[in-house]
């Protein structure tokens, strides 16, 4: 398959792996994949056993399910369950439980008119075919689902379809990574993860441009590689980064330039600039309230604001008690070392968000994981 | 003696379900020319068969697919197959079925005519009858369209043993062909996806190419038709009852361009695809190149391949080894396959 199979070259992937094994020879590369997508990837590959042991791959807070707050969740759970009420969501946000377990997937079998679909405009499409009901949209996601959410708003706008709601919780990446790399901006949590280099996401790039995360190497002085998604992609990017890190620069470099430009795609920059508006603040699961850090719908849209229409709460909601889920997105340790991973949290039964999300860096440790020999 | 129902027209109404004069007119002129055979024609309340010597082999299944017409296929064969399959899977003929369909009113008699159809050509096709049927008809948004259960009762001599406890330290693991091409087109033909191609089900009967490979001689210790959750489910099924680990070699696994594309566009992995028309055996390993060249030769087996070995690890039951040397768990699906939101 194009644009696929050379990705996967073994022949090539072993001969990055010699390259990474004679350059990583400093005492210790801790090296953060910002992206849920790319968490999933390195262990799909099972890469991380491949890597020599200076190299320790941190996972990052870049999975939109896991970052979610459960006041959100609750909030979705309670909007899916008004009477009347025909609530879509990605079916990845299905399984994501909220307080007492209740999760969207159990508010559908109590009743409530839960559909799973693949774009937001099948959303708008239902809205259509239902105009006696309103169809709420769960609205999730970085700036990669954040364009087809605007798209979804200007079609339900032109064409009047007033019984279209978007429940948005739509996130940024920029102020996240901040978060990460800037205790003092971290609101107070402290203990953010001391790491080296960024592997930067790639689908996130593709819209806001690699010159979104100048802030990274001027402020920081820390290397960061946009990356794509394939294992060839992932090894260039990694020794990208043991080579700035063993040179002492911090450059912002662009691995997946096959796909991310300097300036990203202006049109999805453009129609977000109109649908949305930045909100004060927002919470994350593991970092509190980050300024500046998610979308709103601007005020020409606002008839469609599911959060305005039905009057949205965030009642104070706690994590499980022994969830570590906010210490996992942080970085600050790796999912293993969770006394419930495994155990009482397993993707069946998942206690905390990082195991439901096939993003997730629980689930993909949990599915993937186990294999501590390298190529056993 | 009512007029005849009107098949090019005419909808299921509740009086179909009634158990009267419309019951016997639907089963008389929908199903019955379809299925006809000596043992049904005399609709009795039960069928009564003489079976040959064996041990008996019986296997039930619930189909409720949507789309109920999807590329290569439908619900009515796909109801056949699934259940000549689990029969065969055993090493056993598959002789006689009974079919149970519930049916949505307000369902076309010409909707229900074209599956029983397609279910009349599944049961020639497969060598086998269906000799005990039943209908009924639920309230409109009671069901969706159409549910078929299935049965199928086969034999099997004394001489061949296989089960999922069967699987040995050292044996050879074989696929029959493309895997996931079922999941993928029934994906694929979800019209919200909006996804064209030319994808196939696989959905066919095997108990000719079960009987071809029983037929050269070489002992099968397992065999499993991987539908619900794929290959990678039913290696973690057998390798869990047979207290064995299994180890795949990711790049011998046939599967088709379409179908990967398909799973790369959509962030799901094609191990998990359904197969409606695939087997996976276990034999020892001396026997595999024979086995192997048996099933080659039958076109249900042409694309038949070895993919892996089974190993002693008991605690990681499913491992796949990628060409360049990584390797990853290959766990049991939880819940359906979730398209990822990037």
């Amino acid at each position: 398959m194009k644009y696929i199979d050379e990705y996967r070259d073994s022949r090539v992937i072993r001969s990055l792996l010699r390259q990474i094994s004679r350059e990583a020879t400093g005492e210790s590369y801790r090296l953060m994949e910002f992206c849920g997508g790319h968490t999933h990837a390195f262990y799909r590959y099972g890469l991380i056993p491949l890597l020599p042991g200076s190299v320790e791959m941190v996972h990052g807070p870049g999975c939109p399910v896991c970052v979610l707050p459960i006041s959100r969740i609750d909030a979705a759970v309670a909007l899916a369950a008004k009477a009347g009420v025909i609530f879509c969501s990605y079916g990845d946000m299905l399984r994501v439980p909220g307080s007492d377990s209740r999760s969207l997937l159990k508010a559908k079998a109590d009743g409530a008119d839960v559909r799973m679909i693949y774009s937001p405009l099948d959303a708008v499409k239902i809205a259509e075919q239902n105009r006696d009901a309103q169809v709420v949209f769960f609205a999730v996601g970085f700036e990669t689902t954040a364009p087809a959410t605007a798209l979804a708003l200007k079609l339900a706008k032109q064409r009047n379809v007033e019984n279209f709601q978007v429940f948005c919780n739509h996130v940024l990446t920029p102020p996240a990574m901040q978060a990460i790399l800037d205790p003092s901006d971290d609101g107070g949590l402290g203990n953010i993860s001391a790491i080296d280099g960024i592997v930067g996401p790639g689908h996130v790039s593709a819209i806001i441009g690699s010159s979104a995360y100048a802030f990274v190497a001027e402020k920081s002085q820390i290397p960061l590689v946009i990356s794509g998604f394939e294992p060839v992609d992932l090894l260039e990017s990694v020794l990208g980064l043991v080579r700035q890190i063993n040179e002492g620069r911090a450059e912002i470099e662009n691995q997946y330039t096959r796909v991310v430009k300097d300036e990203g795609n202006r049109e999805a920059i453009r129609l977000m600039d109109e649908v949305f508006e930045l909100r004060g603040s927002f919470e994350w699961r593991g970092f509190g309230m980050l300024a500046d850090s998610a979308q709103k719908l601007a005020p020409a849209y606002a008839a469609f604001d599911a959060e305005q229409k039905f009057q949205v709460s965030y009642p104070e909601a706690v994590d499980h008690k022994a969830c570590r889920c906010a210490d996992v997105l942080r970085g600050l340790i790796q999912p293993e070392q969770c006394s419930v991973f495994g155990k009482a949290c397993i993707p069946e039964n998942p206690l905390g968000a990082c195991m439901v999300s096939s993003e997730g860096a629980c689930a993909a440790a949990y599915s993937y994981g186990g294999l501590v020999e390298a190529g056993s | 003696m009512s007029r005849r129902l009107d098949i090019e027209h005419g909808v299921v109404d509740l009086s179909f379900g009634a158990g009267g004069v419309a019951s016997a007119q639907l089963t008389r002129e929908v199903f019955a020319p379809q299925f006809s055979n000596p043992i049904l024609d005399r609709m009795e309340d039960g069928a009564v068969i003489d079976m040959p010597p064996g041990r008996l082999v019986v296997s039930t299944d619930s189909h409720v697919i949507s789309p109920i017409f999807f590329p290569a296929g439908d619900i009515g064969s796909l109801a056949i197959h699934g259940s000549v399959n689990d029969v065969s899977m055993m090493g056993a003929t598959p002789l006689h079925m009974s079919v149970g369909f519930i049916i949505e009113e307000g369902v076309s008699f010409s909707m229900l005519k074209r599956i029983a159809t397609s279910m009349g050509a599944a049961v020639r096709d497969a060598g086998v009858s269906i000799v005990a049927a039943d209908t009924k008809v639920v309230k409109k948004g009671e069901a969706d369209q159409l549910y078929i259960t299935s049965t199928c009762i086969g034999v099997v001599p004394e001489t061949i043993q296989i089960g999922a406890d069967r699987a040995r330290e050292g044996d050879s693991v074989i696929v029959s062909g493309f895997i996931g091409d079922h999941g993928a087109a029934v994906l694929a033909s979800r019209e919200s996806l909006g996804l064209k191609g030319d994808l196939k089900s696989d959905s066919q009967s095997l108990n000719d190419l079960v009987a071809a490979m029983l037929a050269c001689g070489v002992e099968i210790h397992c065999m499993r038709d991987p539908t619900r959750g794929g290959l990678a489910t039913s290696l973690n099924e057998l390798a869990t009852s047979s207290g064995v680990g299994i180890e795949i070699e990711e790049q011998a696994i046939p599967v088709r361009e379409g179908v990967r594309a398909v799973s790369e566009l959509l962030g799901l992995d094609s191990l998990y695809f359904a197969c409606e028309g695939r087997l996976v055996a276990i034999c020892p390993a001396e026997s595999a190149d024979a086995l192997l060249a048996c099933m080659q030769r039958h076109p249900k087996g042409e694309h038949a391949a070895i993919i892996g070995k089974v190993t002693g690890r008991r605690d990681m039951p499913l491992i796949l080894h990628s060409a360049f040397g990584g390797s990853r768990i290959v766990s049991i699906l939880t819940g359906d396959q979730m398209p990822r939101i990037c």
